[in-house]
């Protein structure tokens, strides 16, 4: 009886073990990496529901309330604040009384029970970002946290991703703005970003910073 | 280590010490002696079995197990974040700004009394304590005890629930209980009632006291406190007549004799005394005065390693060679001097400068010596013209001073007479510290109803039908006097976390008010004091200030003659024992706080034990050695002790230190130690002769870290005496150089341009005391790993203070070096890091980033300063919520596998330089300040930027004294140390 397999085949079957096997380790990597910048793992672009159905577009976009009136300590605290019961209740105990959208505000009112808001942007522990010192070098609330004005229930619009960081940490002058600008909606600069960028940078002694020390310690 | 100590033979160490030429610094006997174990332990990057996995059987099982945690850890890898809440205020409380911290001050108490602090708080958590910079008593730092006072209020341990007879009862119930059997009294005007407390300088509690007793006139007030100086008290009274209380003016002395004192580490103003005497020996440029030190001692402490003179004498020797001392400098006594030639020798020299310095000189007694001493003392510090200017009295700080032992005694026949029907126990654990003679455990049971106020469930209120939770100093209102009489209205920084009452809550039990609150007692108290429309704002002051302006007592001049000689305790041959306040844990009353228990002793470094301290020469006269069991047998008591061999302790005597072998404490302090107090009676509280030592031939180990990361005979520690200093500056740099720049085959290292962080610390101002230890736990998060861990070399100290011995075993020269990370421009961990987890930044800060650490350990092996730690195990408490409350948020809580070390406080230094950026501004100097930096009593750690030529650090760095540790090494390290300078008579020295 002649050989079925020629003697080639040895060799043959030799390659497609190691190639299957490269393949796989491939392609199980690229689907981590793919898994891993998914807005599975990093919630990117994931709508939260809220215990109470605060609409950003409607307070900061319609009615133009200012970040700050809510987000008190942006600009002097690692935090931006969520704000007390008795901030959505300066408006409320006037407006909207017998809302039933707002029972569980009025009740966290009457009960001195916090609202448990659920986090949309969440970094790890390991990670200390301060609010104040970028607002005050000229990155604008958008350039992280995206058109909150038109966001009905609000997301994370970027990944938070630490290359994402670094993006503006190594090149500050594609995203920064002058201060005036930081609270604003929808900014367009008048020139060249990459021209505005350049001055500002050098106008407002802003830092790339790269050391690890800067967010973890 | 046990086998270390075997082959130790004191003939070969003399031997060895003679041969050597120069300076000889050592670390233990067992280094000196060169033993084949030390050798070993020395050479292991971290010692016994630190590196070996013990538990596993063999390969396959290794295989097994690495498989399915490559696995898990593969799958770990894949979960999602948990989704978090934000629970916001619903009424954001005043001044809150969330992140960032809020500073309230308040004070902290040790024996009554006070001593100024800041507490921080985050978001309503205290999270750290730091010193009031405006407080007398403080002036910023802090002590140990004062530092490690916020896991106290956190401990699991402390009793959460009101109880009788182990129910759960109801504050309400045992009001109903209390208040019928207060009925019973009244008619007899109390006198069945007994009221035991701690001392208190409390004048609120003095006053309500005084409320009770006039409502109860036949009722008796007892004071005890075990270690409250009763030798202090009495010898005041001894030479003044009455009760006086002393301050010290180290700022004014410039020859300073120390009897047993260990005023630099311990007492009332410690840290006060430690800042004026360390300001008084700052040698700087061509400023070379120093204040001269003479200690005579019992046992070694704090204070006799910065002495310039130490003089071991066994505790029976004491009265009378300062009988002869105060008969030589004219103050009176009589005694011609004894002892031996030595002896005559050194007090001849030391009569001669203290003659020579009237008005400038000092006499200090320590706290647990006879009051014969200490009015010997006051009567010296007369005769040498002191008082007034070294020296200064006023009256006492407690509200109502009593010989506190004959107090307790007459409870104790009370108790016997079968007369206490009401006994109530407010704080202390009497039970545990009273002295061994009055048999309270067994005579406590004759009081019919006992009621116990107490913040552990502990000893005592075993043996009591009620207990009542107290709140813990951070969680009530309260006042205190400090050491000067400086009065601190202290505030609560949190509500009590176990529905306990403070004393001034309790005391409102007796009266017709019974739930009055502790501040409107405390209130109600101070407005009697300053009538008037401005007491409002008096009072926002005194809270918001943490002390009432202009309380200090006035100073009164009291002189002294020398009291009548008792006779002289002839020690008869005996061996003696002599009982000492632990550092750390005191009367035992911190005995379940784990950084406290895993702190090193300041001199046998020693954590989680107490021991036999005896000489070399009396353990080998016994035949005992480190870490053999024994019985320490005097009258009738008796307890197993283990042996450690301490250098500098007098022969003949056995020194021991209370507060450890508590049987109800908690978790971290039951079983450690043995209670030395069923050894002190009321008639020997400081020291007895006819001791008996019988080896029971058990071995019990000892946690000592004083041979772990030895560092094998270079020139680490540098000192002098001043007058080397003054003919050659630059000795302490000619010891060993850095290469110069240009020698490596690598490019010459990045220039660091913008801020150059660096520290220095200043070895003749360091104490030895710790305190920079806690703080550093305290603000950085550091896990307690406990005694098997520490045997193991795995303790997770970010800065160590590694105490080095000079000269012969018998007295040696003891020195302080706190080794925190050097942050070496070249640093040798950044190298052979394989995924860079820890590198460097443009300031020069070696970065170590937790969240990369795979835990290969490479970095420790290669650090020349043995500063990393390794979580081995899970050391940090994850489960503990009362602990977690503690916790400082602006740092990373480390898990297991994560190398980690000290960081020069980014948390610190990111704080200042993002206000500073703000600001459009440099980082001034002294705006960062590291933990251990603002907690240092004397000043000796300085932190700021090298690059600023106006910075405190960078003049420090210039100085001539200035050196690099290991610098030889070319590790370039940003913390450097100023050689340690000395004082000593140049007649003493020559004989």
């Amino acid at each position: 009886m002649p050989q079925i397999f020629h003697h080639s085949s040895n060799t043959l079957s030799k390659i497609s073990i190691v190639s299957a096997v490269l393949v796989l380790g491939a392609v199980g990597a690229a689907l981590f990496e793919l898994m891993a910048d998914s807005s599975y793992a990093t919630n990117q672009g994931v709508m939260r529901v809220q215990p109470v159905q605060f609409s950003h577009s409607h307070h900061a976009g319609s009615m133009g309330i200012d970040c700050r009136y809510c987000h008190t300590s942006v600009e002097n605290a690692a935090f931006a604040n969520i704000p007390p019961t008795k901030t959505c209740m300066n408006c409320h105990s006037q407006i909207w009384t017998n809302s039933r959208e707002l029972e569980m505000v009025r009740a966290s009112f009457r009960s001195d029970q916090s609202i448990p808001w659920v986090k949309v942007h969440d970094l790890p522990d390991f990670v200390y970002f301060n609010h104040s010192i970028h607002v005050k070098k000229g990155v604008g609330c958008e350039t992280c946290h995206g058109r909150i004005d038109q966001m009905p229930l609000v997301y994370q619009k970027n990944s938070l991703e630490m290359r994402w960081c670094l993006d503006c940490h190594r090149n500050p002058e594609k995203y920064v703005r002058p201060p005036s600008e930081v609270f604003t909606m929808g900014y367009k600069p008048q020139e060249d970003q990459l021209v505005m960028g350049a001055r500002l940078v050098k106008e407002n002694h802003i830092q790339k910073l790269e050391n690890c020390y800067t967010c973890h310690r | 280590m046990s086998e270390q100590n075997q082959n130790l033979d004191l003939a070969s160490i003399r031997t060895r010490l003679d041969a050597a030429r120069g300076k000889n610094y050592w670390r233990s006997l067992d280094e000196l002696a060169a033993t084949e174990g030390f050798q070993d332990f020395l050479h292991r990057e971290f010692p016994r079995q630190a590196s070996e996995w013990e538990d596993v059987e063999g390969r396959r099982n290794f295989l097994k197990l690495m498989g399915a945690s490559l696995a898990l850890g593969g799958l770990s890898a894949c979960t999602k974040q948990p989704t978090e809440v934000i629970m916001p205020y619903v009424n954001a409380p005043e001044a809150l700004v969330p992140g960032k911290p809020l500073f309230y001050a308040t004070a902290f108490t040790v024996s009554g009394i006070a001593s100024g602090v800041l507490v921080e708080s985050h978001m309503g958590r205290p999270t750290k304590v730091e010193g009031n910079p405006e407080h007398p008593a403080s002036l910023g730092a802090t002590d140990v005890m004062t530092q490690a006072s916020v896991l106290n209020l956190y401990d699991p341990d402390r009793s959460q629930t009101l109880n009788f007879l182990g129910e759960i009862r109801s504050y309400s119930s045992f009001l109903a209980v209390f208040k019928e059997a207060l009925e019973a009294q009244k008619p007899k005007g109390g006198a069945g009632i007994r009221i035991l407390t701690e001392s208190f300088t409390s004048p609120s509690v003095a006053e309500q006291m005084k409320n009770v007793m006039t409502l109860f006139p036949a009722a008796k007030w007892i004071q005890y406190e075990p270690l409250g100086g009763h030798g202090t008290r009495a010898g005041s009274k001894l030479a003044f007549g009455s009760y006086a209380n002393t301050v010290y003016h180290f700022d004014q002395a410039d020859v300073i004799l120390s009897i047993d004192s260990d005023f630099l580490g311990s007492g009332p103003g410690g840290v006060r005394y430690a800042r004026d005497f360390s300001d008084k020996r700052r040698v700087r440029g061509s400023q070379t005065s120093m204040n001269r030190l003479y200690a005579v001692e019992t046992t070694p402490s704090n204070t006799g390693a910065k002495a310039d003179h130490r003089f071991a004498m066994a505790p029976s020797q004491v009265a009378a060679f300062v009988r002869g001392l105060a008969a030589q400098v004219g103050a009176g006594g009589d005694a011609a001097p004894t002892g031996r030639e030595t002896q005559t020798k050194w007090m001849s020299a030391l009569v001669k400068d203290l003659q020579a310095h009237r008005g400038s000189s000092l006499v200090v007694a320590g706290q647990g010596q006879t009051p014969e001493v200490h009015a010997l003392a006051h009567a010296m510090n007369s005769a040498l013209g002191n008082v007034g200017k070294t020296v200064t009295f006023t009256d006492p700080l407690e509200a109502n001073p009593v010989d506190q032992v004959e107090s307790l005694r007459d409870l104790v026949h009370d108790l016997d007479a079968g007369t206490v029907e009401l006994l109530v126990i407010l704080g202390g654990n009497p039970v545990f510290t009273a002295p061994a003679d009055f048999d309270l455990k067994d005579k406590l049971a004759r009081a019919k109803l006992r009621v116990r106020l107490g913040l552990y469930e502990d000893e005592t209120s075993d043996l009591c039908q009620w207990h009542i939770p107290e709140t813990d100093s951070l969680e009530s209102w309260g006042d205190a006097r400090a050491y000067d009489g400086t009065v601190t209205i202290m505030q609560p920084l949190i509500a009590p976390l176990y529905q306990g009452r403070s004393i001034n809550e309790f005391l409102n039990a007796f009266t017709e008010t019974p739930e009055k609150s502790g501040y409107d007692s405390i209130r109600d108290y101070w407005t009697k004091q300053k009538p008037g429309a401005d007491f409002e704002a008096w009072w926002k002051r005194s809270v918001h200030d943490g002390m009432v302006k202009d309380s200090a007592l006035p100073a009164k001049t009291l002189m002294a003659k020398a009291p009548p000689a008792s006779p002289i305790e002839n020690g008869g041959g005996g061996l003696e024992i002599s009982f000492h306040a632990d550092p750390y844990i005191y009367d035992g009353r911190f005995a379940n706080n784990g950084w406290l228990q895993e702190l090193p002793r300041p001199m046998s470094r020693l954590t989680w034990d107490n021991a036999a301290l005896m000489s070399p020469a009396t353990a080998q006269k016994l035949g005992v050695d480190t870490e053999d069991r024994v019985e320490l047998k005097l009258g009738g008591h008796s307890v197993l002790a283990a042996v450690y061999m301490q250098p500098g302790q007098p022969d003949n005597s056995v020194a021991v230190h209370v507060g450890f072998g508590r049987t109800r404490s908690g978790r971290a302090g039951n079983g450690a130690g043995f209670n030395a107090f069923r050894l002190r009676t009321s008639y020997a509280p400081t020291f007895a002769t006819g001791l008996s030592v019988r080896k029971t031939g058990e071995r019990f180990p000892l946690a000592q870290t004083q041979h772990h990361s030895a560092m094998e005979g270079r020139a680490i520690v540098r000192s002098a005496p001043v007058s080397e200093y003054i003919s050659k500056p630059e000795f302490a740099q000619e010891m060993s150089e850095a290469p110069p720049k240009g020698l490596t085959i690598y490019p010459e290292s990045f220039t660091y341009t913008g801020y150059k962080w660096g520290m220095s610390i200043d070895q003749s101002a360091c104490v030895g005391c710790n305190a920079c230890a806690i703080a550093c736990q305290a603000e950085n998060n550091i896990a307690v790993v406990g005694k098997e861990q520490v045997i193991h070399g795995r303790e997770m100290h970010w800065i160590r203070v590694d105490r080095y011995y000079e000269g012969s075993p018998e007295n040696p020269t003891a020195h302080f070096q706190p080794v925190p990370c050097m942050h070496c421009e070249n640093a040798p961990c950044e190298v052979v890091c394989p995924v860079a987890a820890t590198v460097h930044d443009q300031e020069g800060l070696n970065n170590m980033v937790y969240n990369r650490c795979v835990g290969t350990r490479y970095c420790s092996n290669n650090c020349p300063y043995k500063v990393r730690r390794f979580n081995f195990l899970l050391f940090t408490d994850w489960e503990t919520e009362s602990v977690k409350l503690q916790k400082n948020p602006d740092v990373t809580v480390r898990s297991r596998g994560v190398m980690e070390k000290c960081t020069y406080c980014i948390q610190r230094i990111n704080y200042a330089k993002i206000a500073a950026e703000k600001d459009d501004r440099h980082v001034r100097d002294g705006e960062i300040v590291t933990a251990c930096e603002a907690v240092c009593p004397t000043n000796a750690i300085t932190f700021g930027d090298e690059n600023d030529p106006n910075s405190r650090v960078r003049k420090l760095k210039d100085e001539k004294l200035s050196y690099g540790l290991l610098a030889d090494l070319n590790t370039r390290p940003r913390t450097t140390y100023l050689a340690s300078l000395r004082n000593p008579n140049p007649e003493i020295e020559a004989s």
